[in-house]
């Protein structure tokens, strides 16, 4: 019947044309964010122990220079990494467990991680054999060892990553009972408990130009490895049958896809502490402008993630110059402010955010 | 007879009392019969106040972290100032606890019967009025005299500086996030009264949580830092360039230094001693 072509034939094309325009959107967004982070990254540069200064006095300045390209250079494009990285590990972490609350932390790489410090700073003096390994370590690898061996017990609970159930309940116990330890930890050394604050606030404070270009080297191989197993994801959010009858080999996948979340988590988390909520916002903040794949999610994740912490990383430093407020609890405000403000503008509606 | 007995009754009221009322920190009344001989200590510096005063045969518990000296490590710990065992201190059968401010326990020990005194010294001039608070508790008559012996002390340490040390500019780091201690901290104040310049000015507080830029930017001539704090120091971004570090004038305290640096107590003026001795070493062959 003819009126049921012309109906199908213009269903069809309106709907050719809402997927074109969101390709056009995810386009628009991401050089939107790439812009954003050139912009912000130019002002960071100018963000000091003095608040905001021009970066162009140093070019006269040799002092001011240094300072300028030593210190607040990498700072900001540490953050930009960092937060490139944890949006990279959310938009993974939610599209695994096809769960909208989950973050990089899941599998208890965050309380890995402070545990590792934690054992860190207590050792630091203490025994001098364990002083030698720690220096040759530092607390950034100490952190890093935390975070991936935390997971790997988290695989190791939940013997293999077939049951999604199973791995979510093995990250939360692994994150309890380490935190537990972790708190014993501070208990018996209480003089490390301010430090210890200040890597669970999370911080820019010490990263320099080989963190940055250890950082720009994992999310590269992280990002292309994401990129190539996008697919997988995009099948698991169809359902778990589903995506075995679609032939993908899930086993194998899935386990590349928690490594990836893993190095990713335990990087940022090495070089800038334990910053909440940019893997948790990211992805739905993306998703609350354009609707896509997860191949565009994830990149697009990373560089919203990477705008958010930079953002809050230049007011962390600007707002109280020269003392610094912690990193995590302005992205913690910021990210959880825009979530708010979308979902109440957005209550009525029945959809995620 | 009743009107005679209701004038002896109003008399003997009227009596001033024997006993020992102390005000604690609160603004508390606390009054004990006679000076109390079984005492409990919740606080490093607590512990060292009353053995300064010469009364540490009257402790009987400590908290976990009292480390000096030697003979309170004998005694039986009864926790943290924050977390301690109310079970232990309630057997011991003290006559006072004495503790800080800080901690959750004050109410749970008053209700179970024993007398509590919150005092905290967080100043130097705190250290001097703690010190005449414990010592009238404790029925002690020479606690000014302590107290001028510690002020000497300090005082001493300050004149044997050369003067070619004074105004040299300090920073003193307390941990590696990094926190620096500001001028009106208690290590602030024995840096002031060496007569050395603190980078962190006043207006900062305390303990304020710096930007490392701002160090670099300060460029002291002396670091002064604990063992712990110290790993890593030379390779923060930027920190190379820093007077104290390029010249290697990093003073690195002994955790047993770090503790009678950083706890305020009657023991300011050995902390003044090891600040002095640290000036001094590191001034090294440079011309006045």
């Amino acid at each position: 019947m003819p009126s049921v072509g012309a109906d199908m034939s213009v269903a069809m094309t309106a709907s050719m044309t809402d997927v074109t325009h969101q390709h056009r959107l995810a386009w628009v967004l991401g050089l939107g964010l790439l812009l954003l982070s050139a912009a912000l990254a130019v002002i960071g540069a100018g963000v000091g122990s003095t608040g905001f200064e021009s970066a162009w006095r140093a070019w006269s300045d040799p002092v001011a220079w240094q300072i300028v390209w030593d210190i607040r250079l990498p700072r900001t494009l540490g953050a930009w990494m960092a937060g490139a990285l944890l949006g990279l590990a959310g938009a993974v972490a939610q599209g695994l467990f096809r769960n909208p609350l989950a973050d990089p932390y899941l599998l208890g790489s965050a309380s890995g991680a402070s545990l590792g410090v934690a054992a860190a700073l207590a050792l630091f003096g203490v025994s001098p054999v364990a002083t030698q390994w720690l220096v040759r370590l530092g607390l950034t690898g100490a952190a890093f060892v935390g975070a991936v061996a935390a997971v790997l017990l988290t695989l190791l609970l939940a013997r293999g990553v077939q049951h999604t159930l199973r791995l979510l309940l093995a990250g939360v116990i692994v994150g309890v009972v380490l935190g537990a330890v972790h708190s014993l930890v501070t208990l018996l050394a209480p003089e490390i408990l301010q430090a210890m604050q200040a890597f669970m606030l999370g911080s820019t404070g010490f990263v320099g130009w080989t963190a940055c270009l250890l950082m720009a080297a994992v999310w590269l191989v992280c990002m292309v490895v994401a990129w190539m197993l996008s697919r997988v994801l995009d099948g698991l959010a169809l359902g778990e049958a589903t995506a075995h009858s679609l032939g993908l080999p899930l086993a194998p996948l899935r386990a590349a896809l928690v490594a990836v979340l893993a190095l990713a988590t335990g990087t940022a988390v090495a070089q800038t502490g334990l910053i909440a909520f940019v893997g948790l916002a990211a992805p739905h903040l993306v998703r609350s402008v354009v609707k896509t794949t997860h191949g565009r999610l994830i990149f697009l994740s990373c560089l919203m993630g990477a705008v958010l912490l930079m953002t809050a990383d230049m007011l962390a430093r600007w707002l109280i110059a020269p003392q610094e407020l912690p990193v995590g609890v302005l992205t913690a405000v910021l990210g959880g402010s825009y979530l708010l403000w979308l979902m109440h503008r957005r209550t009525g509606r029945s959809r995620m955010l | 007879m009743n009107k005679l007995l209701a004038v002896l009754l109003v008399l003997w009221a009227a009596l001033p009392s024997r006993a020992l009322q102390v005000t604690d920190d609160r603004g508390v009344a606390v009054s004990f019969a006679q000076a109390p001989q079984r005492i409990v200590t919740l606080l490093p510096s607590l512990t060292e106040t009353v053995c300064e005063l010469g009364q540490c045969q009257r402790l009987v518990g400590v908290d976990r972290y009292s480390n000096w000296p030697a003979s309170v490590r004998a005694l039986p710990q009864l926790g943290g100032g924050l977390d301690p065992n109310v079970e232990g201190i309630v057997a011991l059968k003290p006559d006072v606890v004495l503790l800080a401010q800080s901690s959750r326990v004050i109410g749970r020990l008053e209700a179970l019967g024993l007398k509590v005194v919150v005092v905290e010294p967080k100043t130097h001039a705190d250290v001097q009025r703690v010190l005449a608070k414990v010592g009238q508790l404790l029925d002690v008559p020479d606690a000014q005299r302590v107290w001028r012996v510690i002020d000497a002390g300090v005082s001493a340490a300050a004149q044997s500086l050369p003067a070619r040390v004074k105004n040299t500019r300090v920073y003193f780091e307390v941990n590696r996030a990094p926190y620096g201690a500001g001028e009106s901290s208690f290590i602030g104040e024995t840096l002031t009264r060496l007569g050395v310049k603190n980078i962190i000015p006043a207006a900062l507080g305390p303990f304020p949580k710096l930007n490392p830029e701002f160090v670099v930017r300060a460029n002291p001539d002396v670091i002064m830092v604990g063992d712990r704090n110290y790993q890593g120091m030379e390779q923060r971004p930027g920190w190379a360039g820093i007077r104290a570090v390029r010249d290697r004038r990093i003073c690195v305290f002994k955790p047993e230094q770090s503790d009678v640096l950083v706890r305020p107590g009657p023991r300011m003026a050995e902390a003044a001693r090891i600040m002095a001795q640290c000036l001094v070493d590191t001034a090294g062959d440079k011309a006045p």
